[in-house]
């Protein structure tokens, strides 16, 4: 790979944020644009939304098994529905209704996963989403993205209005640095995004854990000359597997990242495409192990389990020097 | 369409779900047959849905909740020309496009179902789309009464009404069984009707195999303003049919040669009385 290209991380908005404004900006100019929310337009930064485009956000209250059979209806007769709900009850208690309404019907339905993962922290395992890659990867139709930064979430929402397929999308509510300066950036879905290039090894990370990889990167650089690529795989599906054909290709290890259950996520969807296609690099699963989760804030559980600039330096240096 | 040329729609109807069931040796016979009155109603009178018009956004949805009686859908739609009846005789053959529940890849079907307790969802939603849209279109939806225990109807019900649609119309197939046992022993949701009341919707009770009063009674639609209307369509499951009818068994049962011929003279005398 390429010489190493350090960047100076500016700090952004959540990308819950920069959802809500997006989301804003299209409505202005397209009102088929809808929310449908379940009591969560404040979880969902949507207060601004509700206020300026009465007409196009839905509440359906807490129900969120009729949220998406109502935003799968909507959709159908040519509404470009967004809905907003939870992560954590969104892909669990309506699951059927992804699975028929919104998938297997093909309503071009917009599910917006919101603090998802572990962003609830201490709230704990019934607000924790670790399962909804795996769950929705087993699923057909149904293309599953999780934003990086601000630049991809509103890429990611701008974009997938555009479309009329179904999108599951979820972030979390920490503000997110920008990766690299937008000028830099391109956004595909499909498409993974190398936002660091280096020879050693490769993290291949999602959604938040993109930057602890970024920070990890740097930590290695610096502290012991080793150069690591760092891919966000904000489309967990369809997988790039091009991107990660070259990547294996070079023979270095790789390592996953994702605020999600090692089980079915990120990690395994590489490890079959590397293991199927002949690759055997060393290999690294990071992620939340198949336990109770340790409790504590979402920096907290990031730490415990390695999801953070030193966890993940020390997985590479385990993987590197075995 | 008269009263009296929707009867004999009715017996048609009947015999080729009959024909198609037993043909493929499987099917939902009991539901189909107690439901199809309602569908022949709606399709021959009350919808305004065409193979012609299947795409104009204004056109009335049927939306089939019970979708595994699929067969009383897929014989209507034949009749109406969405595609060629002899399509059927691939149902539920390798490869068909016509499999056991309704789906998007057979001309004239609005939604996938086949999972109980997502019709109303997806009906409230679509009704909503043309209040947005301020359309005029309808939408009407057929349930099983043994799929009313799913929270999702009850969910939906309340959104209906929360948001006035007059223009979404419920129909429940009241036939009183359910695959295992009566509805009432398996689990009673009577008073239906007070149920639904509550939830603000404006209920009607009908002869479900009365093609006169079905025909009234979706005129009647809203049946108060700005409430959804639910029918509860009292029906006989396996209804035409005298040794299947309020038989448990028929839920999915297929009749053998002999029966299939003896339903069919049964049928076939009817329509001579026609």
């Amino acid at each position: 790979m390429g010489a190493i290209i350090e960047k100076e991380i500016e700090t952004g908005k959540a990308n819950l944020e920069v959802f809500s404004s997006t989301l804003q900006e299209l409505a202005a100019t397209d009102r088929d644009i809808i929310a449908v929310t379940s009591d969560s337009r404040g979880s969902g930064k949507l207060v601004p939304f509700g206020q300026k485009f009465p007409k196009q956000i839905v509440e359906i209250g807490i129900a969120e098994q009729n949220l998406v059979g109502v935003a799968a209806g909507l959709a159908s007769a040519g509404k470009k529905v967004f809905a907003v709900s939870p992560a954590c009850f969104l892909t669990a208690r309506a699951l059927e209704q992804i699975k028929n309404d919104v998938a297997y019907s093909d309503n071009p339905v917009k599910l917006i996963g919101i603090s998802a993962g572990v962003s609830y922290g201490a709230l704990g395992t019934t607000h924790h989403s670790l399962h909804d890659y795996a769950v929705l990867r087993a699923i057909n139709n149904i293309t599953i993205v999780a934003p990086a930064d601000n630049f991809e979430t509103e890429q990611a929402i701008a974009q997938a209005a555009a479309l009329e397929q179904p999108f599951y999308i979820r972030f979390g509510k920490k503000q997110m640095p920008l990766l690299q300066p937008d000028s830099e950036s391109t956004f595909e879905f499909g498409k993974g995004r190398v936002v660091r290039e280096g020879d050693d090894l490769t993290f291949v990370a999602t959604g938040e854990t993109v930057y602890p990889a970024l920070q990890a990167a740097a930590k290695l650089e610096k502290e012991q000359g080793i150069s690591a690529t760092v891919i966000s795989m904000h489309t967990i599906k369809p997988l790039d597997t091009g991107l990660l054909e070259k990547v294996a290709a070079a023979g270095k290890p790789i390592i996953t990242v994702e605020e999600h259950s090692v089980y079915g996520g990120l990690g395994e969807a590489c490890a079959s495409f590397l293991f199927q296609s002949g690759h055997r690099n060393a290999f690294k699963i990071m992620g939340i192990p198949d336990e109770y989760t340790v409790t504590g804030s979402q920096n907290d559980i990031f730490n415990h389990y390695g999801l953070s600039e030193s966890g993940l330096a020390e997985a590479a240096l385990t993987l590197l020097n075995p | 369409m008269t009263a009296l040329e929707l009867q004999q729609k009715s017996v048609l109807y009947r015999k080729n779900i009959l024909k198609y069931i037993y043909g493929a040796k499987a099917g939902h016979t009991g539901g189909s047959l107690s439901c199809i009155d309602i569908l022949n109603v709606l399709y021959n009178y009350t919808l305004n849905v065409s193979p012609e018009n299947f795409t104009s956004p204004d056109r009335d949805r049927y939306i089939q909740s019970k979708g595994h009686t699929v067969e009383a859908l897929f014989v209507v739609l034949a009749d109406k020309g969405f595609f060629p009846e002899s399509d059927l005789e691939t149902l539920c053959q390798y490869k068909s496009h016509y499999i056991g529940h309704p789906t998007r890849k057979v001309n004239g079907v609005e939604q996938n179902t086949g999972a109980l307790g997502h019709g109303l969802p997806l009906s409230v939603g679509t009704a909503l789309a043309a209040k947005m849209d301020e359309r005029d279109y309808r939408v009407f939806t057929l349930l099983g009464d043994g799929e009313l225990p799913e929270g999702s109807n009850w969910e939906a019900a309340l959104t209906a009404s929360h948001y006035k649609l007059d223009n979404l119309c419920a129909i429940i197939d009241h036939n009183k069984l359910q695959i295992t046992a009566s509805t009432k022993e398996v689990c009673d949701t009577n008073p239906i009707d007070d149920k639904f009341e509550s939830f603000g919707w404006a209920v009607r009770h009908v002869d479900g195999h009365d093609v006169a009063a079905l025909k009234e009674a979706f005129d009647a639609m809203p049946f108060e303003p700005n409430k959804p209307s639910l029918i509860i369509a009292h029906t006989i499951k396996g209804k035409g049919v005298s040794y299947m009818e309020n038989v448990l068994k028929w839920h999915h049962g297929v009749p053998s040669e002999a029966q299939y011929h003896e339903a069919i003279e049964e049928l076939d005398a009817v329509m001579a009385t026609l």
